[in-house]
């Protein structure tokens, strides 16, 4: 048994009594303590309850209680979730020290089904970024080169799977906030359909596009903490009172003989990196062998869709992050006695809010306002409904829909963190995906030829109909696994100190 | 000419309560102006025959039925305040309305 | 040298509109399932979701859209097919989000009417007040300001916020401008803030209290130069919280405008703050810019979108209307219209047919609900009803009838029962006030009468009846009140012949 090894593996010797929770708990803050002043993916460590927790679940395995399949398995939560008493800080200052009387139900579900959650990961501040340098705590560093970004917002939790420090973890994802860092980190993440996962506990970004999902190393793995994350919630009125589908099932198949899988013409060529588009080619190539059916469709108004998610995300934030106002909770600075409510609250906001943010802030703030609504909100919906006729287009001719999960490769810190419009440029494929509420997978096709980093492959699917990127997902990921002989991560240097 | 100009931005911040420096507000002027010249692309398909989306889920009707559930204890809700008074939330004078 | 009312409506027309907001009586709240109990202690009644905390969702009160249904039902409104909440952006410490979750330009009830009647010069007149909009929203927490004088906002060192009140379901109902009231805006304002709250009770979807803010009247009033035809400029006065203060600082406002008017004064639009004590209104604090509530489609929330069955279902739920019940009740009972009125304004229309439901005669009921029972309760400051239960009156109703209890005695079992000396029979036994019926004992009463009156005696058995009056107060003073004065006067009349 092995750190290295996937959750499913993990998960089979646990219940083989091959290992205790508390000592595969152990491992892992071992690994965290030595490979972690160099990645920085954790802003907080609950050693205490996590142990706890495993305790409890060898407790009941011992007793011969039926176990969820992932009990026992150690858990990385992006900071945005709440978890009851434990820090929640969503990579802000003005949220530091906050710790929220309530559990999330994604956290909810996770303690239920006994999977042991170490901490909290690093974010961009409120999920609003691509790199992860917009945390108030410093910047996550990749395992593959730590002078380059892991991607964003969700950089910590994927930095944690590549770094070997937790198996699973959580991400959410907004513009791309999973899938981008699962491809610059070679790793899985998964953004189920909009109101598969519940929303309850999450800290809003951008309530319309917010969007949990599951970060694992395998496709395998993301399909079980699929299957213990979602489903219908009371608490979230935009939550789908559906079942589940079967995303494990999926994952095994690994049959995609004449499914047809359709190329997003605009979702390539210009502006992606060379060996980024190689590999995306390299892995249809190996659809094709496994006998499906490729066909190009064309979604004309994607081009639009950067833009108009630079409106309606930030138009949301604005009012989401209202309530940050020094009253109920968080930082308050400047309350000297003297100054008024109003004045406290505007520093506090000053102080405890990061530039990106501000930006947001003020943008959604000018999109909204009256005289402006209509060129700019009202417009931008609007181009949401053209993105969403498209994705309804293509699938008539297709089963899902594939692309490069992001148009470059890992950038260094710092390359990009003065040009916002460059950065923003990041999202410009998985954007869609979250514009029309569907489901979006990201999982490694290989290391660009220029830089040795690896590459990310977006598969699309319909609303509710999850289990099928993880039935293409988990069909390609074992044609390239037996391609490359060994685990991508393999391939990534081994981290000073590493196990 | 710019998109936006200072005056404006420095309104958006009253509206939106932050406090910004002259500095702030320089820098923050220029983005925003950068920013709106390229977002303000989604006008040209948005035609008046075209329905927004405001909301990518078409479900309806969710409502919870008229029942009590367990509320915090105070000392739960007041935990995260950063002052409070006889069970209360405390804030500095409010300058508002009466 | 200022206009008075009078001379003010001579030269302006005024033009109305209100909007009231009701609290409704749901269990939990709009948003959570927080309690919604009227004083408790602060912050006992908060959760994530209404205290704003980050990562909570809302989900709505299915009994808040039902009655807000019903509320635009019984205003004659049109329920919306579809209908959306909106946030109002807005900062305020009292407001946990920093915006109100509520509804912009998708209410779910529109375009309906209430009729009100007003005595007018000319007699009964009825106006039609326009509903624009019945919408639902939230309630904002309230704060308590320290240090300072009086505790008021200005000059206060600090606040305290409790958000118990914070998310419990507000009904926002706006009329469209009522023009053509003349000198009767104040009472057509009046009846309409009346008639609403009634409408509100017999829907029992709220609790109409005023004074505890669970009913609550913004004004909005304009004048324009009489004739001239063009809408004025108006000011919206808060905290208007009593049906007297609405028909106050609808006068205090027409006399007001008008007096800047005269003077070649504009008239700002502006918020304005009714003073209860003086019945005149002052101007809030005046915004440096005009708010932007930056209004959108709340994405924590989908649609409403009521069929056709719901909304017949909660039809069948309609109570019938007050004003019919009203007719209905007085054609039944055959009261005159100002004791019908003094009924209503009195608030025990529903105490007397309780009564008369209970086998009493409806004049009887509403008699000694008006008369003896109000008269002691307006005496102590209390609602009639907290001193007497409608079981009592009407027993004490039906021992007059069957001649058990004369007027007077009845009026000291109500005194008894009113002092917690137990049931009418009780009082009754303990005070020994059993009406004299025992022939014999009655028949030397009325000898010792007519042996002490012996001419009056003479004179009505000489056919003068009217004289025998004396007699019987007489016989009524010896047995001190305790004898039936038709017996007395038919046992009476009988022994001198007559």
């Amino acid at each position: 048994m092995s750190i290295r090894d996937n959750a499913w593996q993990m998960s089979e010797a646990l219940h083989n009594k091959e290992i205790s929770a508390v000592e595969l708990a152990n491992d892992h803050f071992d690994q965290i303590s030595k490979v972690d002043k160099d990645v920085h993916a954790f802003l907080y460590l609950d050693k205490e309850g996590a142990l706890a927790q495993a305790k409890e679940v060898d407790k009941k395995r011992a007793a011969g209680e039926k176990l969820s399949p992932l009990a026992g398995v150690p858990l990385a939560l992006k900071d945005v979730m709440t978890q009851r008493d434990i820090p929640t800080t969503c990579g802000s200052k003005i949220l530091e020290n906050w710790r929220p009387p309530y559990d999330s139900t994604v956290v909810t579900k996770l303690k239920d089904a006994g999977v042991v959650i170490l901490g909290k990961t690093n974010m961009d501040e409120f999920a609003m970024g691509s790199s992860t340098e917009n945390s108030a705590f410093g910047p996550t560093h990749n395992p593959w080169d730590l002078s380059r970004i892991p991607g964003g917002s969700g950089g910590g939790s994927a930095a944690s799977l590549a770094a070997f420090e937790a198996p699973l973890a959580i991400g959410t994802d907004t513009g791309g906030s999973i899938r981008q860092p699962a491809a610059v980190t070679g790793t899985v993440g998964v953004k189920p359909t909009y109101g598969g996962v519940s929303r309850y506990g999450l800290v809003a970004f951008s309530s319309s596009l917010d969007q949990a999902g599951p970060c694992a190393r395998t496709v395998l793995d993301t399909a079980l903490l699929h299957q213990v994350i979602a489903g219908y919630d009371p608490k979230d009125s935009t939550s789908i009172n559906q079942a589940v589908p079967d995303v494990v099932a999926a994952a095994k198949k690994l049959d995609v003989k004449g499914m047809k899988i359709g190329i997003v013409k605009q979702l390539s060529g210009d502006g992606y990196q060379k060996g980024v588009s190689n590999k995306f080619n390299d892995a249809i190539a190996e659809l094709v062998k496994l006998g499906a059916e490729i066909v190009e469709v064309s979604c004309p108004n994607f081009e639009y869709a950067l833009a108009a998610y630079y409106l309606i995300a930030p138009s949301e934030c604005s009012s989401n992050l209202a309530r940050f106002d020094s009253i109920r909770f968080g930082l308050r600075v400047g309350d000297d006695g003297i100054k008024s409510a109003e004045e406290v609250m505007n520093l506090t906001r000053q102080a405890g809010f990061g530039r990106e943010v501000k930006r947001r802030i003020i943008l959604g703030t000018y999109a909204l306002s009256s005289g402006y609504y209509d060129a700019y909100y009202g417009s931008a919906q609007k181009v949401r409904t053209l993105i969403k006729q498209d994705f309804d287009n293509a699938f008539t001719k297709c089963d899902v829909l594939v692309s490069p999960t992001a148009p470059t490769t890992a950038f260094k810190i710092g390359e990009k963190s003065e040009d916002p419009l460059a950065m923003y440029l990041n999202d410009i494929a998985t954007i869609p995906v979250n514009m029309a509420g569907i489901g979006g997978m990201s999982l490694p096709c290989g290391l660009a030829e220029e830089d040795n980093l690896p590459v990310g492959f977006q598969i699309m699917a319909p609303a509710m109909k999850d289990d099928r990127m993880y039935l293409v997902g988990g069909a390609l990921e074992a044609a390239l696994l037996s391609k490359w002989g060994k685990p991508i991560l393999d391939f990534a240097p081994i981290l000073a100190g590493s196990k | 000419m710019a998109a936006i100009s200072r005056d404006e931005v420095a309104n958006l911040a009253r509206l939106a309560r932050i406090s910004m420096s002259d500095a702030e507000l320089d820098h923050l002027a220029g983005e925003m102006d950068v920013i709106l010249g390229a977002v303000a692309r989604v006008q040209e398909v948005a035609s008046a025959d075209v329905a927004p989306t405001s909301h990518p889920l078409a479900v309806n009707n969710v409502t919870r039925e008229d029942v009590v559930t367990t509320s915090l204890t105070p000392a739960q809700a007041l935990s995260g305040a950063p002052a409070s008074a006889e069970q209360r939330f405390k804030v500095p004078q409010i300058l508002g309305e009466e | 040298m200022s206009l008075d009312f009078d001379q003010a409506i001579a030269k302006y027309e005024p033009t109305l509109g209100l909007e009231v907001h009701v609290e409704l009586n749901t269990k939990s709240k709009m948003f959570c399932g927080c309690a919604t109990e009227f004083g408790a202690e602060p912050n006992t009644q908060t959760c994530p979701v209404c205290l704003g905390l980050p990562g909570s969702l809302p989900v709505v009160n299915k009994r808040a859209i039902e009655s807000t249904i019903l509320i635009g039902l019984a205003l004659n409104c049109s329920i919306a097919p579809f209908s959306r909440f909106a946030r109002k952006n807005y900062f305020y410490p009292d407001m946990p989000k920093n915006f109100q979750t509520s509804q912009y330009d998708e209410p779910i009830c529109v375009n309906g009417y209430l009729d009100v009647d007003v005595e007018t010069d000319s007699g009964n007149q009825t106006f039609r007040v326009e509903i624009e909009r019945v919408h639902m929203e939230e309630d904002t927490g309230k704060s308590l300001h320290v240090g300072g004088s009086t505790g008021r906002i200005h000059g206060a060192e600090y606040s305290l916020l409790d958000y118990n009140r914070a998310g419990i379901p507000l009904v926002e109902i706006v009329t469209k401008i009522v023009p053509n009231t003349g000198k009767y805006a104040p009472e057509v304002a009046r009846a309409y803030v009346a008639s609403l709250r009634d409408i509100l009770r017999g829907l029992k979807v709220s609790d109409v209290k005023m004074e505890q803010g669970s009913l609550r009247c913004d004004v909005n009033l304009s004048l324009s130069p009489t004739g001239s035809g063009k809408l004025g400029t108006r000011s919206e006065t808060k905290n208007v919280n009593s049906l007297r203060s609405v028909e106050r600082a609808v006068t205090g406002e027409i006399i007001r405008q008008s007096n800047r008017l005269e003077t070649g004064e504009r008239i700002v639009q502006e918020t304005r703050h009714f003073l209860e004590e003086s019945g005149q209104t002052r101007p809030g604090r005046s915004k440096e810019k005009a708010e932007d509530y930056r209004y959108f489609p709340e994405p924590d929330l989908v649609p409403v979108v009521p069929d056709a069955k719901w909304i017949e279902e909660l039809r069948k739920q309609l109570p019938e209307k007050p004003a019919d019940r009203r007719k209905r009740l007085q054609l039944a009972w055959s009261v005159p219209d100002k004791e019908m009125a003094a009924m209503v304004n009195a608030e025990l229309l529903d105490t007397v047919e309780a009564t008369v439901l209970l086998g009493s005669d409806p004049t009887k009921a509403r008699s000694w609900w008006l008369g003896e029972v109000s008269r002691i309760a307006n005496d102590r400051a209390v609602s009639p009803t907290e001193l007497i239960s409608v079981k009592d009156v009407a027993q004490i109703i039906e021992l007059i009838s069957s001649g058990e209890l004369t007027d007077k005695l009845a009026r000291q079992v109500v005194e008894g029962v009113i002092a917690g000396e137990g049931s009418p029979s009780e009082v009754i036994t303990k005070r020994g006030l059993k009406v004299v019926s025992d022939d014999s004992q009655l028949m030397s009463a009325i000898e010792s009468a007519i042996a002490a009156a012996p001419e009056t005696a003479e004179r009505v058995r000489g056919g003068n009846i009217p004289a025998a009056g004396a007699l019987i107060g007489a016989v009524m003073k010896s047995t001190g009140g305790q004898a039936d004065a038709a017996k007395v006067r038919e046992l009476l009349l009988k022994h001198l012949g007559q």
